[in-house]
């Protein structure tokens, strides 16, 4: 069920799978996933009689199939997996594999709002993506870092379009890889290309590119930005002004360019996975003033907060100001993670932590966190009080008054909507 | 004789100990500057306790692989490092110009000791040369730098022998000991003798590159 | 006497070199001395004393003893020596000396760490030179082309996206007719331990991948391997100089293990790809340590030895000899854990190579000397004359098989020992540890 408007935001909490035991006849039972509405609980299964399905709430899909792997459900709650039958792969949707199936098929993709399903395919030794079950009508000696537009019209992948003799340096420096965007490529050949992105109407993409070994920069639709750098990071578009910014490195330090004019100059011993919040006029990135010390910088500024790791920035909407909500998370050698927002710090460390979730509107904040093997989640900085054996990523709903707890406890899945005050 | 004297002690050994202690300072100062804005990833991992379980384990003779391998060349270079240093802090001579010039006294070494001690900076160095003429993976390496930290060495210490042996005239030796010893103060912080400045320091680094992350012996 | 007379042909450095003015190299000499390096450099190349003693650390100096061009401060002295001295001002005839030696005559072992009282770094500074060498485009061709391809497709072999996948899928089946059940868990987030691997492992010894497998089902570890690139732990591109892409790669490694939420790397045996992980690329990341913790396999399987979680059903027989590989012994410290897991697992014993531990010798394959491929090989096992005396000094004492945890070392000991007729067996430590383990039934 989708959008999230329509879930069941009734605060309570549902039983959604009573026992999670290993139904007869089934060898082993993978690792459980939970549908974004909470509403389905699913794993891949092993049979005894040979073969692979899926057990969602428990029921098995209705075909077996040799081998299945990579389960996913889709933003709109269908369940996914790659599945092999007589020796071809294709994508299982609901236990539905798609008409078409492939030599390979691997990573599969969702678009924003899950209607759209793409994967990355190999035929007859050619690759490229295939959407919804139709491939891309050409294929490439090979396509990697695959990627989908938001709203999964568009897809792009780094592809080789030309074939390489073995340890043929003159070939590969004059540059035999490209961007293809839905199955077309850029007419630009570029030594190495990485981490094509969609601006978010699907319309643009951006990549890094190497243009010789030593001369890095960005390319848009297929042209070059003109400033070349020592080395660059992924590019990002901004999403109300259709600006590419990425992290360049000159003269042995990190700083931001946007349409490659440097906006953060260059005084960071580290910089990368640069975020523009939603109206697009903050970006938020991680940076490392100092060697071994990072933080996150918003707009060039760095919070005064320091970590020798940071990880999994969030930008969001703030509801308060109309400006925007940053989160992130600290830790020190992987342990004692720490969850930073808008610059300060939450109390409590864990042993792990996961992405922070800003809600849609803004204002709250929430994180999936674990101690020793007990998950539970902190809610602008309050620990929730009941702990599980697993929990799945938090979710608001659209009005940011609940919050949606989708768990697994002592061998029951339950779907828990709470308040957020209360959370 | 007596007016060049007076120069070589008076203004020039200001000159020469100002060059030293003054371009020691610098070249320790500018080289910290450097190491902070170029080096950021090694300085970062200096540690005293490692650094000075490296520094200790490299000051015993025999103790480090180097030091075992070339048995020769160790017993050769402590001797050398030692007389060198603890020769002329000591002589009595020197201690008198200390108290003379600045009414600091401390013990000294009889001079028969002290002599002894010359004669073995001077035999080390001779070893050092021989080295470099004689032995193969030496000679490859030898540069004109080389040369010239062996004879700015040499030279204050043949000289003071000389001089103190009256041999080829007391009031010219005793100048040429003083502009010898002079020259060797003001080359310190410029020369290959540098690594009286800076060798505490690579020795430290690397002793804390391989006792805080490699987990290591380095000797 | 120097590398002017001993100079080998290769693609590579040829097609570098004739690409070269003197203008060219002068600029990128000094953009490189000026630019990228600092203190450590200009104290190294002063304090420098030419005493000779790192004459006796080398293995290619102590397997040249008549040809001082082979020691580590006779390296320097062909190569950056010259670059400080002439600022620079060389051709490209040097040039291409400069790269062979730096690329294929020094393994950046560290050995002559224990020899230099002063402190000085030769493994720096040959890095640094070879770091010139990458920004003038003069290196040897098939390490080249490995850096050509980590830079493609985020692994030195050019394995695909799928040729991986399809690898461990392939294994898992093979291993589940001798393990009913067994799992290689991909993309499992939250578990205990990431495993990652070097290329070759998919590529040609998946015997390897199995074997891990094997071993992780018997201990019961709660383990996975990611489904994309970031596996491939090994870095070339940290040897032929180019750290842009070193870093790069470092980078994917880490967030591949970041993204899945595991508490740890565990890497196999090998010893390069633990150096670039464990000490160099996450530094020019900007990461002081590892941002997840990584565990070289050595001291995984002696964990688990210590936890009760491997079992023997027999010992493998002895005596053994063992390799220390150096980026995991003096590099990490793992030698007292490698003896005790071999210990723990062959019955007989361990007759040592001398000298080993830290003060090994290096196997002449690190480094990336044997990634600089077949045109170096002679030289190469020319050059480690003093390993094929160890190694047959062991041999006489009735030694068969040489535990190597490390691929490079596989590599390069496999040719010396070929080469000299020793006729002994190397293994990994996995290997001994498959085949000996109790395997647990359906």
């Amino acid at each position: 069920m989708h959008p999230p408007a329509l879930w069941d935001w009734e605060s309570g909490q549902r039983v959604i799978l009573a026992s999670m035991e290993r139904p007869e006849g089934v060898a082993w039972v993978e690792e459980f996933h939970a549908s974004p509405d909470g509403e389905r609980v699913a794993a891949l299964a092993s049979l005894e009689e040979g073969g692979f399905t899926a057990l969602v709430n428990g029921e098995q899909w209705e075909n077996p199939f040799d081998k299945a792997w990579y389960p996913r459900f889709s933003p709109d709650g269908r369940f996914t997996a790659v599945v092999q039958q007589d020796g071809m792969w294709t994508l299982a949707v609901d236990g539905e594999p798609w008409e078409e199936s492939f030599d390979y098929l691997w990573g599969t993709q969702f678009s924003a709002g899950g209607e759209v399903i793409a994967a990355c395919v190999q035929s007859g030794g050619e690759y490229g993506l295939c959407i919804d079950g139709a491939p891309w009508e050409t294929l490439y000696e090979n396509a990697n870092q695959c990627v989908l537009s938001a709203d999964g019209k568009s897809a792009a992948a780094v592809v080789q379009l030309e074939s390489l003799k073995p340890a043929d340096l003159e070939a590969f420096q004059k540059g035999v890889f490209g961007v293809a965007v839905n199955g077309q490529s850029w007419d630009a050949r570029f030594m190495n290309c990485w981490t094509p992105a969609f601006d978010a109407q699907g319309q643009h993409v951006a990549a890094q590119v190497r243009l010789s070994l030593y001369d890095y920069s960005i390319a848009v639709d297929g042209k070059l930005w003109g400033e070349n750098y020592a080395c660059v990071w992924e590019p990002r578009f901004n999403p109300a002004t259709g600006k590419v910014a990425a992290p360049v490195r000159v003269k042995g330090l990190w700083g931001m360019a946007q349409d490659g004019q440097i906006i953060w100059e260059p005084r960071f011993m580290q910089c990368w996975h640069q975020q523009f919040s939603p109206d697009g006029k903050s970006m938020a990135a991680i940076v490392a003033p100092e060697f071994g010390a990072f933080t996150v910088a918003v707009n060039g500024k760095p919070w005064g907060a320091r970590f020798p790791v940071v990880t999994d920035l969030v930008v969001g909407r703030d509801g308060a100001s109309d400006g925007a909500c940053v989160a992130a998370l600290g830790c020190v050698d992987n342990a004692d993670w720490q969850v930073m927002v808008d610059g300060g710090i939450w109390p409590g460390t864990w042993d792990m932590a996961w992405t922070p979730v800003v809600s849609p509107a803004g204002g709250h904040v929430a994180v999936k966190v674990a101690k020793g093997d007990r998950q539970t989640r902190v809610v602008d900085g309050r620990v929730f009080q009941r702990e599980f054996d697993k929990v799945f990523e938090p979710a608001f709903s659209p009005d940011g008054r609940k919050l949606l707890i989708r768990g697994i406890d002592k061998g029951t899945a339950l779907r828990i909507v709470a308040d957020v005050g209360q959370a | 004789m007596n007016a060049a004297y007076e120069f070589v002690t008076g203004p020039l050994a200001w000159a020469a100990w100002g060059i030293f202690l003054l371009g020691s300072a610098w070249r320790l100062v500018s080289m910290y500057q450097l190491a902070k804005k170029k080096d950021a990833s090694s300085l970062a991992f200096m540690d005293w306790g490692f650094s000075l379980r490296s520094i200790v384990n490299w000051l015993i003779p025999f103790n480090a692989l180097g030091w075992r391998k070339s048995p020769a060349m160790t017993v050769a270079t402590f001797a050398f490092h030692v007389c060198l240093l603890v020769g002329p802090i000591f002589l009595a001579a020197h201690v008198m110009l200390w108290d003379q010039f600045f009414g600091i006294s401390y013990a000294s070494l009889p001079d028969n000791v002290a002599d002894v001690m010359t004669l073995v900076v001077i035999a080390a160095c001779l070893y050092f040369a021989g080295r470099r003429l004689a032995q193969p993976e030496v000679r490859y390496i030898t540069t004109g730098q080389d040369w010239l930290a062996l004879v700015i060495v040499l030279a204050p210490f043949l000289t003071g022998f000389l001089a103190y042996h009256q041999v080829g005239g007391y009031e010219l030796m005793i100048i040429l000991h003083v502009v010898a010893g002079e020259i060797m103060l003001a080359a310190i912080p410029f020369t290959r003798l540098s690594h009286m400045v800076f060798a505490a320091f690579t020795r430290a680094y690397m002793g804390s590159e391989f006792g805080g992350v490699r987990h290591a012996r380095d000797w | 006497m120097g590398i002017a007379e001993r100079l080998i042909e290769d693609v590579g450095l040829r097609r570098g070199v004739s690409k070269l003015t003197p203008e060219k190299i002068e600029r990128i000499v000094n953009a490189v001395i000026s630019g990228e390096t600092g203190a450590r450099l200009k104290a190294y190349s002063e304090t420098c004393m030419r005493c000779g003693l790192c004459a006796e650390a080398c293995h290619f100096s102590q397997s040249h003893p008549d040809d001082p061009s082979f020691t580590p401060a006779g390296k320097v002295h062909q190569t950056m020596g010259v670059l400080l001295k002439t600022g620079g001002r060389v051709d490209a005839d040097f040039i291409y000396g400069m790269a062979q030696l730096a690329y294929t005559e020094c393994n950046l072992c560290r050995r002559c760490v224990h020899f230099c009282p002063i402190g000085v770094d030769t493994g720096y500074i040959m890095s640094t030179v070879r770091r010139i060498c990458h920004k003038l485009g003069v290196t040897p061709q098939y390490i080249q082309d490995t850096a050509h391809s980590h830079s493609a497709v985020y692994n030195q072999m050019w394995v695909k996206d799928v040729e991986w996948t399809d690898s461990l899928q392939w294994q898992e089946d093979e291993a589940r007719e001798e393990f009913p059940g067994l799992r290689i868990p991909l993309e499992k987030e939250g578990a205990d331990i990431y495993y990652s691997v070097i290329a070759p492992e998919p590529k040609f010894r998946t015997q390897l991948i199995y074997q891990a497998a094997a071993i992780m089902h018997a201990a019961g570890v709660d383990w996975t391997m990611p489904a994309h690139p970031g596996w491939d732990n090994s870095d070339m591109c940290m040897f032929t100089g180019d750290f842009e892409m070193m870093g790069r790669l470092k980078r994917r490694h880490f967030e591949s293990a970041q993204r899945l939420k595991v508490k740890r790397i565990v890497m196999g045996e090998c010893g390069h790809a633990f150096r670039s992980v464990y000490d160099v690329g996450n530094r020019w990341l900007g990461w002081r340590w590892h941002p997840v913790p990584v565990m070289h396999a050595v001291e995984f399987y002696w964990e688990l030895i210590q936890q009760g979680r491997i079992t023997l059903a027999k010992k493998f027989p002895g005596p053994v000899t063992v390799q220390d590989p150096c980026n995991i012994v003096r590099g990490r410290g793992l030698e007292d854990k490698l003896r005790e897991v071999t210990r723990f697992l062959v019955d007989g014993d361990i007759i040592e190579m001398h000298p080993n531990k830290e003060h090994n010798f290096c196997c002449a394959a690190g480094g990336g000397v044997i990634n600089c491929g077949p045109p170096f090989k002679n030289q190469r096992v020319a050059g480690n004359e003093v390993k094929a005396r160890q190694l047959a000094a062991t041999a006489e004492r009735g030694v068969k098989t040489v535990i190597t945890p490390c691929h490079n070392c596989h590599g390069g000991l496999h040719d010396i020992i070929h080469h000299h007729k020793l006729g002994m067996d190397l293994k990994f430590l996995s290997d001994i540890i498959y085949e000996c383990m109790v395997k647990p039934a359906a």
